[in-house]
């Protein structure tokens, strides 16, 4: 019994531990600045922590097979020992040092991610999440978002309807609202996360990018792409019925085609 | 296998038999195991019903602490003005009745009775434990009906939260109106109904006492309730200073 | 409730069983609830893992699952897991059965209380099922509950009559639960027999005390979120809801915030999963020294280590919250502190290890749960770390590495800690012996069936499949992953089948069983002196006294490889 145990812990372990290595369903492509200091992070992680469990589980299955009862013809007792202090200790200490230094050693990813404030010029884009569709609001040439009312929303007249905006705000005139959110590459993005209704949470898996979208808040994120093309994101929050299928595009352009596409924009507007 | 019959003792015949304080319907009701009169003596007894109670009084205290972080967090919480896309307060404080401090001094003579309650009880409990022969009436306990007057006094401090209630309703505030005043009826309605459990449990204690039941019990009651009841006073008295001072 | 003399045992078979103020019936109650409460929770898992592969199958009797329904199906889940079985067995059923007879009590010190207490908590159970069966169903915000989801009744199907349920559910749950910790802290306190000094109590015992501890402190929050979302609902308060519209209709709220509901939710949210996992914890560390003739590694290390993962457990909520929208500095101090709750969990471990070594370990069936166990907890606990650090977490966050990650602690480890208790107290609660054979069945077949369901989803995790998604048909980058989550779901079906076996031998053995001896394993705590089943005051009118710790095996020069913790005669070692 106790080598049955060791061969079902050891292969479920080598197994387990197989596909994390061979990354067979892994993270995206990293396409923003942030996601090479995360995925090293990440990697760091799995050989620390990978480490202490294949090592813990390995030595639970020998422990299992090698100190079973031989039956009563085996000579050796049980080893009467309360435990070693020196050992706890020691241990204690290699553990602490090991869990908080590994989350320390995160810091400055975490303080440039999401304590840090956006850098002047970055390119601002209000998100705003509501059951169960992304709408994406630039401030136009006045740099100024337009003030939106709860009273005026309506989502039959399309995004700005949907937004509430309100017309009588002279900085609402060049808003441009969008279904889809396109962003020059290379660029800082400030993100102003916004919902109506209940939380909800803008994910990026390819910018490795997350926030949550809290109604009664507006929430200043941001990220830098670093790659064009399209990639998806989805809603990352329980928000309702429709909530699997709340997901958009982020199109990363050069700068040209993003100024190009925003002045276009403009003046569909006229 | 079993091996304790050269150890085990009898020196201590059946104690620790659990509880038998009767109401409130919290605490006692033990339940014995063999025969013979062995309940605890009246000290253990005493003793596990207030250790129950400074457990109880836990997650009471728990509740307000958590009422009162709320409390805080909503005062000084800034909310999302779509209108500027500013950051704006929206606390405005509630003008509390001033009945409320007739309450309050109601309040706390009512604990003033209920500690002479307490010890008149306690007295009686433990003359009739040190002459076991004496029945377990009423007779032995001294003639003011601390009891009940402490009964009178906590149900007209219920009333007086009523009628507080209905004033500010009067004056405009529902609880619904701020958020100041739903935190005034959420705090005082919830010290109301912890309050109207200490007055059942004082009117249980009575209701034994008229049914001549042993007093070594009966005073286990109004002890735990006592000390129930001057929580719920100094509880009132921090919920008070929260609502007037922390607005 | 009346005070005449200490009578006997009850008679009839209302007081006897119905409403018996017997702990160990009230034990036994608590069990059946959760094994009740368990095979319901499965059969909802089941429906889930059916309609994530196969989106538009149709169930027999129910029809097609919405995902409205879907999202109701996982919030009841959860509920019913995390409250009903996880918070009841270990704690309301075996704890109740068996703490006072550890510590040589004849009772609990309540026992009216306790009886109310069981009543309550199934009073809170149907209540909570009832949410099914009313207009709109039952509310699909998840056992979370987050605001202003929860709040708002037009925010979805099941938000209103079903939300008020559950919450009202909730609510009488905390109130059970606190009946029962009141008891649990105060006979630990005040009823040890005379010789069980605190550092002889056993682990279990530890374990059972911190717990109610904890759910002393927590479960009164948790009430408190549930009134103010209960006023917010229904007497246009602004607890939780700012200015919000929902289908272009403004819901009337103003200024409320939907972080404080996160908040007041988890301060009780983190000390419930320690709640869950304490006391299998305890029982592990019986175990393994009961069945490797050694005494615990480090016994005094396992209580500090249980009272250091009790009081940390209040203090790491936050991370919970680190997308919330919570200051990110604060979110950062979150994380160390729930690195450092890690540690105590990690000495336990190396603890359970060191006890396994040169031990001389036997494979009864309690056993191989709770080597199962220190291989659960290892691999549930080695994804906290990732959780726990906030850059990692940006992406992992709702994804279903979580959702592994929980599941192997709390939906598997706990569980073996539930099965392990089963099969070694079952020959004292029914004087009967389960059958090993299918017992060791049912051990692998779960163990690994376990395995194949939550490991995978680390890896699903890493791909970045989203939990609480009815179907995974829309978002382009999870379609990948849909094979997975097939073999995933074959798993469930074959590991629930599994189940089947145990419930079999249960309620077997109860009548068929193979008798058994007073002391079956040779284990020294107190519940093994008494007579099996022990009697209703348990010792048969003797106090014991206790002269040694709870984990005297193989003692040098003692006549048999354990001494009983009422043994006088051996010279063991004092605490």
């Amino acid at each position: 019994m106790g080598l049955v145990l060791l061969v079902v812990i050891w292969l479920i372990t080598l197994l387990g531990s197989y596909f994390i290595i061979a990354k067979t369903w892994w993270l995206p492509v990293g396409a923003s600045a942030a996601a090479a200091g995360i995925d090293h992070h990440f990697t760091v992680s799995y050989i620390l922590m990978g480490g202490v469990f294949i090592l813990a589980q390995l030595a639970l299955g020998w422990f299992a097979w090698k100190y079973r009862d031989r039956g009563a013809g085996a000579a050796e007792p049980a080893h009467y020992s309360h435990g070693n202090t020196t050992l706890e200790v020691v241990w204690t200490a290699l553990t602490i040092v090991l869990f908080v230094g590994l989350n320390l050693a995160s810091h400055s990813i975490w303080a440039a991610e999401r304590i840090d404030p956006p850098q002047p010029g970055a390119v601002p884009v209000e998100v705003t999440g509501m059951q169960f569709a992304w709408y994406f609001r630039y401030p136009g040439p006045d740099g100024k978002f337009g003030a939106t009312r709860p009273e005026l929303e309506d989502a039959s007249l399309g995004g700005a309807g949907a937004l509430g905006l309100d017309s009588n705000d002279p900085a609402s005139k060049d808003d441009v609202i969008t279904g889809v959110m396109e962003v020059p590459v290379n660029r800082e993005i400030e993100v102003i996360l916004r919902s109506h209704d209940v939380i909800h949470s803008f994910f990026v898996p390819a910018m490795r990018f997350k926030q949550d979208a809290v109604p009664g808040l507006a929430i200043h994120m941001h990220f830098t792409p670093i790659q064009t093309g399209e990639f998806e994101l989805a809603c990352a929050e329980l928000c309702g019925l429709g909530h699997y299928k709340m997901h958009g595009i982020v199109k990363v352009v050069s700068q040209e085609e993003f100024d190009k596409w925003l002045a276009e924009r403009e003046a569909e507007k006229q | 296998m079993a091996s304790f019959g050269t150890t085990a003792t009898l020196d201590e015949p059946l104690v620790s038999r659990g509880d038998k304080g009767g109401a409130p319907p919290s605490f006692g009701g033990g339940d014995g195991g063999r025969s013979g009169p062995s309940l605890p003596d009246y000290q253990t007894r005493l003793r596990r019903a207030r250790l129950g109670l400074l457990v109880a009084l836990t997650p009471v205290l728990m509740l307000f602490v958590s009422f009162t972080s709320a409390y805080v967090v909503r005062q000084g919480l800034p909310t999302l003005d779509s209108r500027t896309n500013q950051l704006v307060r929206d606390w405005i404080p509630t003008k509390l009745p001033a009945l409320l401090w007739v309450n309050t001094l109601v309040l706390l003579v009512s604990s003033v009775g209920m500690e002479l309650a307490r010890r008149q009880t306690k007295l009686a409990a433990v003359a009739a434990t040190a002459k076991p022969g004496v029945g377990g009436s009423a007779n032995v306990e001294g003639k003011t009906p601390w009891l009940g007057m402490t009964i009178a006094l906590g149900l007209l401090f219920l009333y007086g939260q009523w009628m507080a209630w209905k004033q500010l309703a009067a004056s405009g505030f529902y609880v619904s109106t701020t958020p100041s005043s739903s935190f005034v009826y959420l705090l005082t309605g919830a010290h109301a109904i912890h309050l109207m459990g200490g007055v059942i449990a004082l009117l249980v204690a009575g209701l034994f006492a008229l049914l001549h039941r042993s007093v070594a019990t009966r005073s286990i009651v109004v002890d735990v309730a006592g000390w129930y009841w001057h929580f719920m006073a100094a509880l009132w008295v921090y919920i008070l200073l929260l609502l007037e001072f922390a607005k | 409730m009346t005070e005449t003399h200490a009578h006997a045992a009850p008679q009839g078979f209302i007081r006897k069983y119905v409403f018996s103020l017997d702990h160990k019936v009230i034990g036994l109650q608590y069990y059946f609830l959760a094994l009740a409460a368990v095979f319901t929770g499965m059969f909802l898992s089941l429906l889930m893992r059916i309609h994530l592969v196969w989106p538009n199958a149709s169930i027999p009797f129910f029809g097609d699952i919405k995902p409205e329904q879907y999202l109701s199906l996982l919030t009841m889940h959860g509920t019913i897991m995390v409250f009903f079985v996880l918070t009841t067995a270990p704690q309301g059923g075996f704890g109740n059965y068996f703490l006072p007879i550890q510590i040589g009590a004849p009772d609990m010190a309540f026992p009216v209380l306790n009886m109310l207490s069981f009543w309550t908590t199934f009073l809170g159970f149907i209540v909570l099922i009832a949410a099914f069966f009313v207009t709109g169903g039952a509310p699909l915000h998840g056992w979370t509950g987050y605001a202003p989801l929860s709040a708002l009744q037009s925010a979805g199907p099941g938000e209103g009559l079903g939300a008020d349920l559950w919450i009202t559910s909730i609510a009488i749950f905390c109130i059970g639960a606190l009946m029962g910790a009141l008891n649990f802290i105060t006979t630990t306190l005040d009823m040890r027999a005379k010789g069980m000094s605190l550092m002889r109590m056993p682990l279990t015992v530890w374990a059972w005390f911190v717990t109610a501890i904890l759910g002393l402190l927590a479960f009164g929050v948790l009430l408190s979120a549930g009134i103010l979302l209960l006023m917010d609902r229904h007497l246009g308060t602004s607890f939780f809801v700012p200015v919000t519209t929902v289908n272009g209709v403004l819901t009337g709220h103003k200024g409320g915030s939907p972080l404080l509901w996160q908040h007041l939710f988890w301060f009780f949210g983190h000390p419930e999963v320690y709640i869950a996992i304490l006391p299998a914890m305890g029982l592990c560390s019986q175990l393994l020294s009961v069945f490797s003739r050694k005494p615990i590694f480090g016994y005094k290390a396992m209580v500090y280590a249980i009272l250091a993962i009790g009081f940390l457990g209040f203090m790491v909520w936050g991370h919970h919250m680190f997308m919330s929208g919570m200051n990110p500095t604060v979110a950062f101090s979150f994380s160390v502190l729930t690195m450092g709750i890690g540690v105590p969990s990690a000495i336990k471990t190396f603890n359970w290890l060191g006890t396994l070594w040169r031990g001389k370990i036997r494979f009864s069936s309690p056993m191989l749960f709770a080597v199962g166990f220190v291989s659960l907890f290892v691999v549930g606990g080695i994804s906290g770390p990732f959780l726990a650090q906030p850059v990692l977490d940006i992406y992992l966050h709702e994804t279903f590495f979580v959702i592994a990650h929980f599941h192997l602690i709390m939906g598997v480890a706990s569980i073996f800690g539930i099965f392990a208790a089963t099969y070694y107290w079952f020959p004292k609660m029914f004087g009967r012996m389960m059958n090993e054979t299918l017992a060791k069945t049912h051990f692998f077949l779960t163990f690994i069936g376990a395995y194949c369901i939550f490991m995978p989803m680390h890896f699903t995790g890493m791909g970045g499949l989203l939990r609480r998604y009815s179907q995974y048909t829309e978002v382009q980058w999870m379609h990948s992953m849909a094979g997975v989550n097939k073999f995933i779901t074959f798993a469930a079906f074959v590991t629930i089948a599994s189940q089947f076996i145990f419930l079999f031998n249960l309620f077997w053995s109860m009548f068929k069983g193979e008798k058994a001896a007073d002391n079956p394993w040779e284990a020294t705590t107190l519940e093994w002196i008494t007579a099996t089943p022990p009697p209703h005051d348990n010792f048969g009118g003797i106090t014991p006294v206790v002269y040694n710790g709870p984990y005297e095996y193989s003692v040098p020069g003692a006549p048999k490889d354990f001494v009983m913790q009422t043994d006088a005669a051996v010279g063991a070692k004092k605490h």
